[in-house]
Formats: C-alpha cells, sequence, structure tokens
C-alpha cells in the first residue's frame, strides 16, 4: 500500500482525496452505483482497491449498493459507498438498517441541487436535514461536512474510525464545489494515519447488540451464529416486537451511544469568537467564502467571528447557546432555504438574533461579498 | 459411518412462527435434510440471508447459524457483499415470490447475469402472506386476494424461466407435492459454483388458499399435482394448453465461469500490469 500513497504534497480533486483517505484508513470493499457529482470516488476506488486485495462493485442501483456494504461489513470488511441526492434518497431505509443493526459503514453524500434531479452538475448544500432525519423512526446520525480537498481525505479517514468506534453509519456530507475542485492537499507517511477497528468479540460471547457501551461485533463465517435483523431485538440478536420495553431499551441505547460521546463526536473550526458581536455559523463550501468575507472584514477594521462546523450532526447545541450568550447576531449562510439556521436558531434561545443568508440554484455559491453585506454594518 | 439426522442440530430451538399447514415447514425440512446428505451435520460455515416475509423466517433465527434478515427486497445484495468479501463461505438466499420477484427483482436479476457463487430458495406461495394477502407479481390470473376482491387481472411471472434465461448456472422449479425433486434440486444447488435458484411453489392456506377457494391443505397439493407438468413435456405442448399451469423440473445446469472466478482472473492480471 506504501507504493500506492506516498507521502507528500499533492494536487488532488475532492473525490480522489476521499477515495485516497478510505484506502488509508483500511476500506477494503466498495460498491456504488453511478451518480454525478460523486462519481469520481468510484472511480478512483475502482482502480485502487484491486491493488490492496479490496473489492470493488458497481451494483444495479444505490439499494443494492448500500445493502452489498452492509453485507461486507458484516462479513468483516471496512466498507463505503458514495452517491448524490436522488442516490442518498434511495438508501434511506437502508442506512435505517444499518443503524438498526450497529453496522459500521460510510456513506459519502456528493450534494447536487434537488430536490428530485434537480441540477446534477452543481453544488448544494440541501441534504443538510435529510442527512439527520432521512430514515424513518428514532435514530442518531452522524454527519461530517469537509470543506476542502484536504479534509476529504481527512474526513473520510474520521467517518470510518467513527463508524467502526461506534459501530453506526457515518455519513461524509460533501457538497460538489468540494468534491470537484482541485487544490493542494497534504499527504501524511501511512503509519501516521489514525485507524480504528470495531471491537472483536471474545471465545463465547453472545451479545453483539444494544449493549449500553458499543457492543463487539463478530464477523459472519467465525462460528458465533450471530442473528442479524432490522426488527426489534434484544442483546442476542432475536427479534421482540411484542415487548415495548425491548424496544425502548434498544433504541435508547442506539440513540446513546452517541448522544454521551458528543463531545468525542463533534468537531468544530473556530476563529476570533471571543468577543465579537458578529458570528458566522457555516460549513462545507460555504466556509470558504464565509472565511475570506472574515479577512476582509478584519481588514476593513470589523472583527466577524467565525464557527465552522466539521460536524454537521450531532449538532454542537451548548457550544452556539454559549456563542449566542455573547454574540449580538449569528449569520448562517448555506446554499439551500435554511435548514442549519433553523438548528442555531433553536441552539441559540433568542439571546442573539439569527439571520439567515441563503442562495441555490445553478451550484452559484454566496460570495464573499455578499457575505460581509450580512456582516459589516 | 455418518451420524444420524437429527434436526436439533441445525435449530436454535426457538419455535418456528408459521401457520399450521404452511408449506415452509416442507421447506426447513427439505432444505436440512439436503444439507445433511450431503455431510454437512450442523450449519457451521453457512451464512443465511433473508429479506422481509414468512419464507425470510425460514433460517432467521431459527436456524444455527449466522444469520442476516435485510430490509425487504434486498437480500441478494447483502447476500452479494457477504460473498465477495468471504469467498470461502456458503451463502444461501432465502425469500418469497414478493420479496425476490417483486421488489426484490431487480437484484435477482443481475445476481443471475453476474453468475454469483450463492444458492437462492424462493418459496412462491403466489401472494403477500405475511401482510395478510395481498396480490403478487406471482398470483394466478383470476384469483380472489385482499386487493383483488373481484379478480387478478394481471398475469403471473414465471420466475425460474426468467432466472434461468438472465445467466444462472442451475435453476430448478417444484412444488410442496414434489418434496423428493425439491431435496434433490437443493443439493444440486449447494454443489453447482455459481449462481443456483430453486423455486418452490408452496401452499398458503390462510391468505391464500382460503380466498382462493381451497377448504384444505390437501386440497391445494392436489392442485399442484394436478397442474405440474414435467419441463419435458411441457416443450411439447402449446401456449393454450400451458395456461394456467406450473412447469416444473430443472430448467438450466451449466458450469459458466462464476462473478468470483472471473474477479479473481480480472484482479490477477491487474496486480501483474500494476505491479
Amino acid at each position: 500500500m506504501e507504493g500506492l500513497l506516498k507521502p507528500g504534497i499533492y494536487f488532488w480533486q475532492g473525490n480522489e482525496a476521499c477515495a485516497y483517505g478510505a484506502i488509508a484508513v483500511g476500506c477494503r470493499f466498495f460498491a456504488g452505483y453511478p451518480i454525478t457529482p460523486s462519481s469520481e470516488i468510484a472511480e478512483h476506488l475502482a482502480r485502487l482497491l484491486p491493488l490492496v486485495n479490496g473489492v470493488f462493485i458497481q451494483m444495479e442501483d444505490e439499494l443494492a449498493s448500500l445493502n452489498a456494504v452492509i453485507g461486507a461489513s458484516w462479513a468483516g470488511a471496512k466498507a463505503m459507498t458514495a452517491t448524490s441526492g436522488p442516490g442518498f434518497s434511495l438508501m434511506q431505509e437502508s442506512i435505517g438498517y444499518a443503524f438498526m443493526t450497529e453496522t459500521p459503514c460510510v456513506i459519502a453524500n456528493v450534494q447536487r441541487a434537488g430536490p428530485s434531479t434537480g441540477q446534477a452538475t452543481k453544488g448544494a448544500q440541501g441534504d443538510v436535514m435529510q442527512a439527520r432525519w432521512g430514515t424513518h423512526g428514532d435514530y442518531n446520525a452522524i454527519v461530517l461536512s469537509p470543506n476542502s480537498v484536504q479534509e476529504m481525505f481527512e474526513l473520510t479517514i474520521r467517518a470510518f474510525n467513527l463508524a467502526e468506534k461506534y459501530r453506526t453509519p457515518v455519513i461524509l456530507l460533501a457538497d460538489e464545489v468540494v468534491a470537484h475542485m482541485r487544490e493542494k492537499i497534504s499527504v501524511p507517511p501511512i503509519n501516521e494515519v489514525q485507524v480504528v477497528n470495531r471491537k472483536e468479540p471474545k471465545k463465547g460471547d453472545r451479545a453483539f447488540f444494544a449493549l449500553e457501551e458499543v457492543a463487539p461485533m463478530p464477523a459472519v463465517g467465525e462460528g458465533f451464529n450471530v442473528s442479524v435483523t432490522g426488527s426489534t431485538h434484544d442483546e442476542y440478536g432475536v427479534r421482540f416486537t411484542a415487548n415495548p420495553e425491548v424496544h425502548r431499551r434498544l433504541i435508547g441505547n442506539l440513540m446513546n451511544k452517541i448522544e454521551s460521546h458528543k463531545h468525542e463526536i463533534v468537531e468544530l473550526e473556530t476563529h476570533n469568537i471571543d468577543g465579537c458581536s458578529t458570528v458566522i455559523v457555516c460549513y462545507g463550501c460555504t466556509a470558504r467564502t464565509a472565511y475570506e468575507a472574515v479577512e476582509e472584514a478584519e481588514k476593513r477594521g470589523v472583527k466577524v467571528g467565525y464557527v465552522r462546523l466539521k460536524t454537521l450532526w450531532p449538532f454542537p447545541t451548548e457550544t452556539i447557546g454559549e456563542l449566542a450568550q455573547q454574540a449580538e447576531k449569528i449569520v448562517v449562510p448555506e446554499m439551500n432555504l435554511r435548514q442549519i439556521f433553523y438548528e442555531v436558531q433553536r441552539a441559540a434561545c433568542g439571546k442573539a438574533e439569527v439571520v439567515a443568508l441563503n442562495k441555490v440554484g445553478g451550484g452559484e455559491m454566496i460570495t464573499p461579498e455578499e457575505i460581509l453585506r450580512g456582516v459589516v454594518p | 459411518m455418518s451420524p444420524r439426522f437429527i434436526i436439533r442440530n441445525y435449530l436454535r430451538g426457538l419455535k418456528f412462527p408459521f401457520c399450521p399447514g404452511c408449506g415452509n415447514f416442507t421447506v426447513v425440512n427439505s432444505f436440512l435434510r439436503a444439507v445433511y446428505e450431503l455431510g454437512h451435520y450442523d450449519l457451521q460455515g453457512f451464512v443465511f440471508c433473508s429479506g422481509i416475509g414468512c419464507a425470510a423466517w425460514i433460517p432467521s433465527p431459527y436456524f444455527l447459524a449466522d444469520s442476516i434478515h435485510t430490509p425487504h427486497g434486498r437480500s441478494i445484495p447483502v447476500a452479494i457483499g457477504v460473498k465477495l468479501f468471504r469467498p470461502e463461505l456458503r451463502v444461501v438466499v432465502f425469500g418469497g415470490d414478493g420479496d425476490l420477484a417483486g421488489i426484490g427483482l431487480n437484484h435477482l436479476l443481475h445476481a443471475a447475469r453476474r453468475n454469483v457463487d450463492i444458492n437462492v430458495i424462493m418459496v412462491n406461495n403466489m401472494v403477500y402472506g405475511m401482510t395478510g394477502g395481498q396480490v403478487a407479481p406471482t398470483t394466478p390470473f383470476g384469483t380472489v386476494t385482499t386487493t383483488t376482491p373481484y379478480r387478478s387481472f394481471e398475469r403471473p411471472l414465471d420466475v425460474t424461466r426468467l432466472v434461468a434465461t438472465a445467466g444462472a448456472n442451475y435453476a430448478a422449479k417444484w412444488t410442496t407435492a414434489h418434496p423428493k425433486q425439491f431435496k434433490e434440486s437443493i443439493k444440486r444447488a449447494l454443489q453447482t459454483r455459481g449462481f443456483s435458484f430453486v423455486e418452490i411453489v408452496s401452499q398458503c392456506p390462510t391468505a391464500f388458499g382460503r380466498r382462493a377457494g381451497f377448504k384444505t391443505v390437501a386440497e391445494m397439493l392436489q392442485w399442484f399435482k394436478q397442474n405440474a407438468i414435467p419441463k419435458e413435456k411441457a416443450e411439447k405442448m402449446s401456449l393454450e394448453e400451458l395456461e394456467g399451469k406450473i412447469i416444473v423440473g430443472e430448467f438450466v445446469f451449466r458450469t459458466a465461469p462464476t462473478l468470483g472466478d472471473n474477479l479473481r482472473q480480472m484482479l490477477m492480471e491487474a496486480r501483474k500490469t500494476c505491479g
């Protein structure tokens, strides 16, 4: 693998960086279906995986893709798929299945303008709420938001590590801009890449589900006779649909294993936030222009705070709440018609004015000037 | 001397959820006997994948083995994921006609096209049984079901014929009135390298039989017997004569390279070229 991934400085496309990040963290199975603007992730992994004894397969649709990933994960693989809005919609049922069965896997969703076919080649940030609430029933989601080619690499690695640690599907919520742009990326030596593996069971273990701490996960074919089901089940994987307590305990533990580790999962990048009366809360490609606006404002003698959400979900409610205590105004630029805005507003509890700054269509980004107009009096 | 067939060795000891007279009992018995006769005295090395519906409950969680009970229609993609990553495991899919030939038909055809080395057993009770007896893609024309209260007005699909055409290495179809032939076909399927498919037309007295006008399970089995036409004989009959008949037998048996064979060959070549 060292030959494939030499440390150094590269000029990569975001999707390419995602593929290499997956290889670096040990992803050895990819199943996917072509869709713009994510297809380059599949194309690069189709080339790379065979060279590291991995499996690449193009499936007949997105339903098959995520389910093949789930099968491979239970066979012991670190596995992922990549898609965009329409395919992400098709995968929702199986994302719920992966959550319910505690199957580690990574789903890269490179967002494009929707709904429906929308603008297939144009960037957007319209899947933020779907990534959190897309499947039916009560569940918790881990959703990461890269803003650079470097982070397409790093957050792909982190997505796998979180998936393995918490035995849950993790969504890398990229966007067309970040996925298709090319820029400088620094690749570390492979032995410096942090790699987390799922907890393996000990001989004689039988409880593989719904424990208070993340349960060990056996692979099939190892003699554990594991029973995996999307129905409500007890810790042995046996279906229990008549007993409300079994359901409450199962869902409670599944929710809590993410909620109680929120402090380890949530990552933010901040700049200038102390004592600022105006703060921008942003994520993904929009954070690039937002940062430029912050720098420009500084040049004009106005200090503007900058908070970038590297994890969209779980949402850092407490941090945003504290921010609202000190700031007068929080500006939320997004390439959608208000999604994380409402979450910020909820967290701010009326302590600060929360202003939405939105733009959709044609993949046009919110410009630094537009953001400046929103933050500089 | 080989040990006696003891069904308990293959089961977790949980009570099966099927109605009295359900054809799934025949399937459980035939499958486990076939496994035993091939010299497997337990189910180690087997992985069972099944979707949603009564037939999906045959292996999961009742068989003492690894089992993955998937979303509706998606057992085959999950099985493919397992098989591609762990080729040494024997991956068997159980499902009903709704699961495999309704919502999951796309995957079934592509699995046959790929000739992926898994075994699929489809229990065709001609109806959506678990949800209360709604019309299925396999319901005979003119049948009364809960969603065709006057009668059904769509033609049924001959799934086995379709799978054979799509590229399976083995495809056979029987009814629960042919348990011996069914068991032999399972053995043949398990010994086949590549995609194998065995369909069994089965009685659902609860959700199909009583609305379709059958008073007893025996009447349904009688109906299967009378309507079953061996494939060889059917080839000499006209389409009109075959209307409403169940064509049984082995539809295809070949030894084409499997998806795994082709994949490994490609990998070897790729590594040679790319060092």
